[in-house]
């Protein structure tokens, strides 16, 4: 076989969900992470519980590329409702596996067919009537190991590792991929190019994590202690994460007594109601939804700003305007979310860019949020947050628990008593809060959202209100500075610079090693937070032309940037925009740059 | 004059809080004056209290008790939410919420509802007068059917009575009374800060702006004229001895989690506060008979709330530090390897 591709390849599974594909899709994705190859799997699923189509992506790339691409190599078609669409988006000259009933008659011709008997080895071949469904779709993954040269020790590897909890299913599934496997030996010989090779040193030390598990990891090792949510696709598997990690390592397994307290809400107006209730007692407390749970949120989220009670709530982005499409992905709500609420009311926003920032951006978001005493908002997205990404290790945290400007009841008796919640004491707008159940005389003071004077008093005064939301400005200037840093690279001493946060750096870091290779290389900042560092501007200041890239049809951050930026620098802003509710692949931030700059493909 | 001072060697002076602001006569500065009785009888540590509320008149009056507590004015019907988050922060505090009939069973009727299937542990107290006074006069969701308001207009929508949807939902502690009662509030409100488990309190307080003209049946006149109380209430905290010297058969005596006793001294026919139907009962035929019921109603003195069962433990959450919240070097290792 002359011009093969080795361990560069896009597999897309098209199956019907509720059938147990899942199962199947994760064990070839740990095989293929087992053979040393870097691995990027994407689920496509529909909101629904069983019978409508869904595709399983799993891409390798010896890069280690991790985003969405377009293109299918090696499709395996088990949908005969999809098949003709399916069908269209295999490249030339790839291949098709496929039930071997589906028609191929009016099909490609420039296309690789191997049919199999997949329901017909499954009736024969299956033994266990109760599981056969699930099993049956363990014989793709022998196929499909059979068709690339995956080791059986790699698969043996990976349905143990799939079945942890269960060790009873992993003969059970060997066995089944075994049917695929032989079958394949048995009945083809190879007509295609694609390989793949056991690599070393690219994978050492790498785990496949999901998003929405990071962040768990990352909200219980940044001590929470209150939980409240309201089940919503994407943001569901967080919480669920969470409670799963608590039962383990939260739980005292003398007493049974837990060290955190989890409230699924009745909506998501209680849920955040929750959060703020036990933020302003003192605890470390979160909620996480998505974009129609923010929506609920934003009566909350102006209280806790004004009142000034610190609270952390993700939002697992997925496309709106309202119910929109639950299942796909999208970084819409960060416009909306950077000034939830009626009044003058602006929040603190973390944006994680990848699964190791998940973890630590949830982690760190309560420290922000005690040391501002204000909602922190960390906005993942479906596609970061519900798939698994390929990720070194996390760190364990090297600091304490920052609990931010508390008065100890020793504080008060120290300032005999002298303080006012909201002085400004220190210049930098934060100010002193104490926590109900300070056993001081001084320490109590009346929370609300109704004006408030430097003591908590009501008041009408507008001096006093001025006053306040000015210190509040000034606070938010100090979390500015605070808040983490863009991630800038200026290597490649460009005039061209991009712009991106969030999941959009899979696909930028991609692009710009197309860009490079088409003799266009850009420099690259990715914002981690707002406010705005002002590092942003500087780095705008520096490049010509600065494209910014994000997943809304709006650019609501191209806009933030253009309000932002001084009046000289706003004309070298440009906006590449994608949000089909797929995930971005590269291409679709390479092809507009190189026609936009006028360089030959 | 000396001044007596209460268990834990506060004033009385202690409970008290800022000037009113709300109009002379009105229900609710009654109940803030029954409040601080209560709160310095049972010798409340004021550290220890934590005082919620919602948006309107009542959920005003947590300013004017007890200043050195901390308060939390939130948001317009949303008081259960906030003080769920707080009280599972931290079990210590003594959760009491103040709200209205707007505030609770309108906009916030929601989460008073959930709240009471969770039987979170606080005092819910319904300053209950049957009409927006804020926003001058319209009618709340407890106005009755018929009632007139005062510029005419006739109610022409069922009441919802927050005893009875409190009682549907299992709530552990519901009672009804009426500002003008200090003899029954006052010992009603003692009881439901005892108790474990939420407690909802819903008082009758006359709006003398706005509903206490003829053909209101929240105005002072009707209610004198109208109230029923099923019992004389008298409670005896854990750390007094009971001494009853009624005639046996004329008092029902029930003991609180905390070993405080309720005693219930019957005026009429008897009525057994631990059953749920018969406080129903009590509801229905006193709301045909064109009564306003007062008392206690109903009361489960096995009540188990909501962190108990969730086995969150009695010292605060809020305590614990980086030892007991995050995995150990050792854990964290492991669980990362779990990814590979």
């Amino acid at each position: 076989m002359t011009n093969q591709i080795i361990n560069d390849l896009t597999i897309q599974a098209a199956t019907v969900n509720g059938s147990g594909s899942q199962t199947a899709n994760l064990v070839l994705t740990r095989a293929i992470f087992h053979m040393g190859i870097p691995v990027a799997p994407k689920n496509v699923f529909p909101s629904n519980i069983e019978g409508l189509p869904t595709w399983y992506q799993l891409r390798v790339t010896p890069q280690g590329h991790m985003a969405r691409r377009d293109q299918v190599d090696i499709l395996i078609a088990f949908n005969p409702a999809t098949w003709h669409q399916d069908l269209r988006t295999v490249r030339p000259g790839g291949v098709v596996v496929h039930e071997e009933v589906f028609s191929t008659a009016d099909a490609r011709t420039d296309v690789i067919y191997y049919a199999v008997p997949f329901s017909k080895l499954a009736k024969s071949k299956i033994q266990n009537d109760t599981l056969r469904k699930q099993l049956a779709n363990m014989i793709y993954v022998g196929v499909v190991a059979g068709l690339l040269g995956i080791p059986w020790e790699a698969l043996e590897h990976a349905v143990t590792r799939q079945f942890l909890s269960k060790p009873k299913a992993v003969p059970l599934n060997l066995d089944a991929i075994k049917v695929g496997f032989d079958y394949w030996q048995d009945n083809f010989s190879k007509k295609d190019p694609y390989r793949l090779e056991a690599m070393t040193g690219l994978v050492d030390s790498k785990v496949l994590v999901e998003g929405n598990q990071a962040a768990a990891l990352g909200a219980l090792m940044g001590g929470v202690t209150v939980v409240a949510w309201y089940p919503i696709t994407p943001s569901s598997s967080l919480c669920e994460n969470l409670i799963a990690y608590a039962e383990r390592f939260r739980t005292d397994p003398e007493t049974g007594q837990k060290r955190i307290a989890v409230v699924q809400a009745e909506d998501e107006l209680a849920a955040v109601g929750m959060a703020i209730g036990a933020g302003w007692a003192g605890a470390r407390a979160m909620t996480s939804t998505s974009g129609p749970g923010i929506s609920l949120m934003a009566e909350f989220a102006g209280l806790a700003y004004y009142a000034e009670v610190p609270v952390v709530i993700f939002d697992i982005q997925r496309i709106g305007p309202s119910t929109g499409l639950p299942t796909r992905t999208s970084q819409a709500d960060v416009g909306f979310a950077y000034t939830l609420s009626h009044g003058d009311t602006k929040h603190l926003v973390l944006l994680p860019g990848t699964v190791e920032e998940c973890y630590e951006f949830a982690r760190d978001a309560f420290d922000y949020a005690d040391r501002f005493q204000t909602p922190v908002f960390v906005l993942s997205d479906l596609d970061l947050g519900m798939n698994l990404w390929m990720t070194p290790e996390f760190k364990y945290p090297d600091k304490p628990f920052d609990r931010g400007k508390v008065l100890s009841k020793a504080d008060l008796e120290r300032l005999a008593g002298e303080w006012a919640r909201y002085r400004d004491v220190d210049g930098d707008g934060v100010p002193y809060r104490t926590l109900p159940g300070t056993d001081h005389p001084a320490a109590g003071y009346f929370t609300r959202g109704s004006g408030h004077d430097e003591h908590a008093r009501y008041t009408e005064s507008a001096e006093a209100y001025a006053a306040n939301m000015d210190r509040l400005s000034r606070k938010f200037e100090t979390a500015r500075a605070a808040l983490p840093a863009p991630v800038i690279d200026e290597s490649t001493g460009s005039k061209i610079g991009l712009i991106a946060f969030g999941s959009t750096h899979a696909a930028v870091v991609e692009s710009r090693s197309a860009l490079a290779a088409a003799k266009l290389p850009v420099d690259y900042l990715r914002i981690r937070a707002l406010p705005l560092s002002a590092q942003v501007a500087e780095f705008v200041s520096r490049h010509e032309r600065v494209y910014v890239i994000e997943q809304n049809r709006d650019g609501q951050v191209y806009d933030l940037l253009r309000l932002a930026l001084p009046p000289a620098l706003v004309d070298r802003l440009r906006s590449i925009r994608h949000y089909d509710g797929q995930p971005i692949p590269a291409d679709a931030i390479t092809e507009p740059l190189l026609e936009s700059e006028a360089v030959p493909a | 004059m000396s001044t007596t001072l209460n268990r834990v060697g506060l004033p009385r002076d202690a409970y008290k809080g800022a000037a009113t602001t709300l109009c002379a006569g009105c229900g609710h500065n009654s109940i803030t004056n029954h409040m601080i009785k209560a709160l310095y009888e049972l010798g409340v540590e004021p550290h220890r209290l934590a005082k919620m509320s919602g948006i309107g008149c009542s959920s005003k009056t947590p300013a004017y008790f007890v200043e050195a507590a901390h308060g939390f004015n939130g948001v317009h019907g949303r008081m259960p939410a906030l003080t769920t988050g707080a009280q599972l922060a931290n079990r210590q505090l003594i959760m009491l919420g103040v709200s209205g009939d707007g505030d609770t069973a309108s906009i916030g009727l929601g989460q008073f509802m959930h709240m009471i299937r969770r039987n979170i542990d606080c005092t819910y107290i319904i300053e209950d007068n049957g009409t927006y006074g804020l926003t001058k006069g319209q009618f709340s969701a407890t106005a009755d059917l018929g009632s007139v308001q005062k510029k005419g207009a006739v109610n022409t929508f069922q009441p919802i009575d927050p005893c009875a949807v409190a009682l549907t939902l299992g709530c552990t502690f519901v009672a009804r009374s009426f500002s003008g009662d200090g003899k029954q509030v006052v010992p009603l409100i003692k009881a439901a800060i005892a108790h474990r488990g939420t407690a909802v309190l819903d008082i009758v307080s006359p709006c003398v702006t706005f509903n206490d003209h003829d053909g209101s049946t929240k105005s002072y006149s009707w209610i004198k004229d109208h109230e029923e109380s099923i019992a004389d209430v008298s409670f005896i905290p854990f750390f007094e001895e009971v001494h009853v010297d009624y005639e046996p058969g004329t008092v029902r005596d029930v003991e609180l989690h905390d070993g405080s006793h309720i005693l219930l001294k019957k005026l009429g026919e008897d009525h057994d506060p631990t059953d749920r139907r018969a406080a129903m009962k009590v509801i229905e035929e006193g709301r045909a008979a064109g009564h306003l019921v007062t008392g206690l109603l109903y009361l489960d003195p096995a009540s188990v709330d909501f962190a108990t069962s969730e086995r969150i433990p009695d010292s605060p959450l809020v305590d614990l530090g980086e030892d007991q919240l995050r995995l150990t070097r050792g854990e964290f290792a492991q669980f990362m390897s779990e990814f590979a």
